[in-house]
């Protein structure tokens, strides 16, 4: 007779007053920061989460070991302009055994998006949890935006102390001030890396919504990455090679209008404008992303620009890097939005 | 009487040239047990689709709650508990952290979600489950979460899908037995979908047969077989110890006992249409004719024959030529 007994439990139920009902004065947090929550709880608790942790750990230490110890040399070189940027060093400097700790993230960047996106909507709904999820009086949107914001909370926090173990490093080990100019740098460079991040969240987030199975939104996310780092450039030249005339033949003038041409097309590429932004971010003597002309360069002192400048040449490429991110997301929430749920 | 919690009016789902629902209208009032039948594919889960918002209809509207479900989701949701048929869990999570996670998303206080989920889960007769990762669950255990889950809520309409596919016979009593409790004692509707005719039986109060994306027929059980069956008369099928010889000499006297409208014989079973019910007539004149009676079956009408007489149809009409060996089967017994 336990049946019984159950549903004389199971009736007491509704009669319960459970107060506060309406409010109250506890404020819980709405259905979106619920989803956020646990979203981030489930990255935490992924070995997902801990594989690209160490990963990404381990190449943040391996460069800053490298650049430790070759910043004395970096420091003393007086033909460098940027010596005294010491804590930007710490973050370009290489020996050349491995590659500086920007360079890396640039490929790490869209490894971490994907990871942690290629299987955010395709794997709820195959496990079933999707529809219960949406009979809930949940909008749509929130659930998209919470898988997208959680993965980009988990980013920035990598990010964010990362970053600081670096200054703390730097300061303990060299006992240099930091200058707020690099603290302004070194920032904005972690806020354009969760860009970089983000955009290959949302891409891969779009592509778990457009394919039915992980696997195969995975595989094409990991192709797009190796189309735009490996084969963009040499189709490119490619292209290029066959349309434009032979530089013998044509003045400097075309030339350079041709190089420029050349380089927009490469930056439709985002790795491209991340590299472009970091590079000119990092190292406050690039004044340019393009050629300059001799003209441009008569009179100038190689000096490093103030950070207003930096920002300035590399504006087009955050405003570039943010549309693609958002189109991406917008088109998915666009495909999800008119998405029958069904399992 | 007061306005009906769930109301379809016209509702028209196509995919393409395929129409799921065909201008459907349905109205079920509150504290009802409704059976949605049909075989696969009927357009039952597109149709519940429909009525939480999840899919928009082509044509007609579909009310529940007197919000309606497709400019207005949120509000249904609010009221509403939806079982799909093949409910997931996050198998990273324990039963309770499930279902605490859907007690949040419906807006209960942090301060009592646990507890919450906690006793209905007693309720539901998984108390000591509580701790368990889902992903170690059965299909009835996790069946029976999903009940939890939608009841959580504190919903005014319930909505099944299948809730007893893939659940073993006395799971599906129970579990049937626990929808209807909760119904009666809470004023619950129940809208449940099904193709297991004979569970959806015990419970509901009014049954939909739904082939084709068309509702065929709506009442009580009983309702819909008096209706169909009005012009059909009393079978009874009598079980021989030996098999009939094709000529036998009692069947004139069979033929022309009162009542009696039509005989069947196979191999050694007799079908005997009559009027009225003269079993015990039959059985006489079976045993003073010497023939040893093994079994004698009274054939009444269930669901099942509701349904496979409506579907049957439905098929008939569809492929006529593709099936004729089943039809010929079942106009031998009902001429």
């Amino acid at each position: 007779m336990k049946s019984l007994a159950v549903f004389s439990r199971g009736l007491s139920l509704k009669n319960k007053s459970y107060k506060a009902q309406s409010g109250g004065f506890v404020s819980s947090p709405g259905p979106f920061g619920v989803m956020v929550g646990k979203e981030i709880a489930d990255h935490i608790r992924s070995w997902r989460f801990i594989v690209l942790l160490l990963l990404v750990g381990l190449t943040f230490f391996g460069a800053m070991y490298i650049s430790l110890s070759n910043i004395k040399t970096a420091i003393s070189n007086i033909q460098d302009p940027d010596r005294l940027f010491l804590y930007l060093k710490l973050l370009t400097t290489t020996d050349g055994t491995l590659p500086p700790f920007h360079v890396l993230l640039s490929f790490l960047g869209p490894l971490l998006g994907i990871s942690l996106g290629f299987d955010t909507i395709n794997s709820e709904q195959n496990a079933g949890t999707l529809t219960r999820l949406m009979a809930q009086p949940v909008y749509r949107d929130n659930f998209i935006l919470s898988k997208f914001v959680s993965a980009i909370i988990i980013v920035s926090c990598l990010f964010v102390s990362l970053a600081l173990l670096m200054i703390g490093a730097g300061l303990v080990i060299t006992g240099v001030s930091i200058e707020p100019q690099e603290v302004l740098r070194i920032f904005s460079f972690i806020f354009l890396s969760i860009v970089y991040v983000g955009f290959w969240l949302s891409l891969s987030i779009l592509l778990s919504i457009r394919f039915r199975q992980t696997a195969t939104s995975a595989l094409t996310a990991i192709g797009i990455w190796l189309f735009l780092t490996v084969f963009y450039k040499l189709v490119v030249n490619l292209v290029m090679k066959a349309l434009i005339p032979d530089p013998a033949f044509l003045d400097p003038q075309q030339v350079f209008a041709y190089n420029e041409l050349i380089s927009s097309v490469l930056r439709l590429e985002p790795s491209q404008l991340y590299s472009d932004a970091i590079t000119t971010l990092l190292m406050p003597s690039v004044r340019s992303l393009g050629p300059l002309t001799m003209e441009q360069m008569a009179l100038a002192i190689p000096s490093p620009l103030p950070f207003k400048e930096s920002v300035m040449i590399v504006w087009p490429q955050v405003s570039g890097l943010l549309a693609a991110t958002v189109f991406c997301f917008a088109f998915s929430y666009y495909l999800f939005m008119r998405r029958e749920i069904r399992c | 009487m007061e306005k009906p919690i769930i109301e379809l009016r016209g509702l028209t789902k196509c995919y393409g040239s395929l129409k799921a629902v065909d201008d459907l209208d349905l109205t079920i009032n509150k504290g009802e047990i409704f059976g949605l039948l049909g075989p696969n594919g009927a357009g039952k889960t597109t149709t519940i689709l429909m009525m939480l918002g999840l899919t928009e209809p082509t044509a007609g509207t579909a009310t529940v709650c007197g919000y309606n479900a497709t400019t207005n989701p949120i509000a249904v949701k609010r009221k509403v508990g939806y079982m799909p048929d093949s409910v997931g869990f996050y198998d990273s999570m324990t039963a309770l952290e499930n279902l605490a996670y859907i007690g949040r998303l419906n807006g209960i206080p942090e301060a009592e979600v646990k507890d919450r989920a906690f006793e209905m889960m007693k309720a539901i007769g998984l108390g000591d489950a509580v701790d368990k990762k889902t992903s170690a669950f059965s299909r009835g255990m996790k069946q029976r979460l999903g009940l939890a889950d939608v009841l959580i809520k504190q919903p005014d309409v319930i909505i099944l899908d299948e809730p007893t596919l893939g659940i073993d016979p006395s799971g599906v009593k129970e579990f049937l037995a626990l929808i209807h409790q909760l119904s009666r004692q809470q004023g619950l509707t129940v809208l449940l979908s099904s193709h297991h005719l004979h569970q959806v039986q015990q419970v509901c109060d009014r049954v939909g047969i739904f082939v084709g994306g068309k509702m065929l027929v709506e009442g009580s059980v009983d309702k819909l077989s008096r209706n169909l069956f009005t012009n059909e008369n009393y079978v009874v099928s009598i079980t021989l110890k030996d098999p009939l010889p094709p000529q036998w000499e009692a069947e004139g006297a069979l033929q022309r006992m009162q009542d009696v409208q039509q005989i069947a014989v196979d191999g050694n079973m007799v079908q005997i249409a009559c009027l009225r019910d003269i079993t015990p007539e039959l059985v006489r004149f079976f045993v003073h004719n010497g023939l040893d009676v093994t079994g004698v079956h009274k054939k009444e009408y269930g669901l099942d024959d509701i349904y496979e007489k409506y579907f049957e149809n439905n098929s008939a009409k569809s492929n006529t030529h593709e099936k004729p060996g089943r039809i010929f089967q079942r106009s031998f017994v009902k001429k």
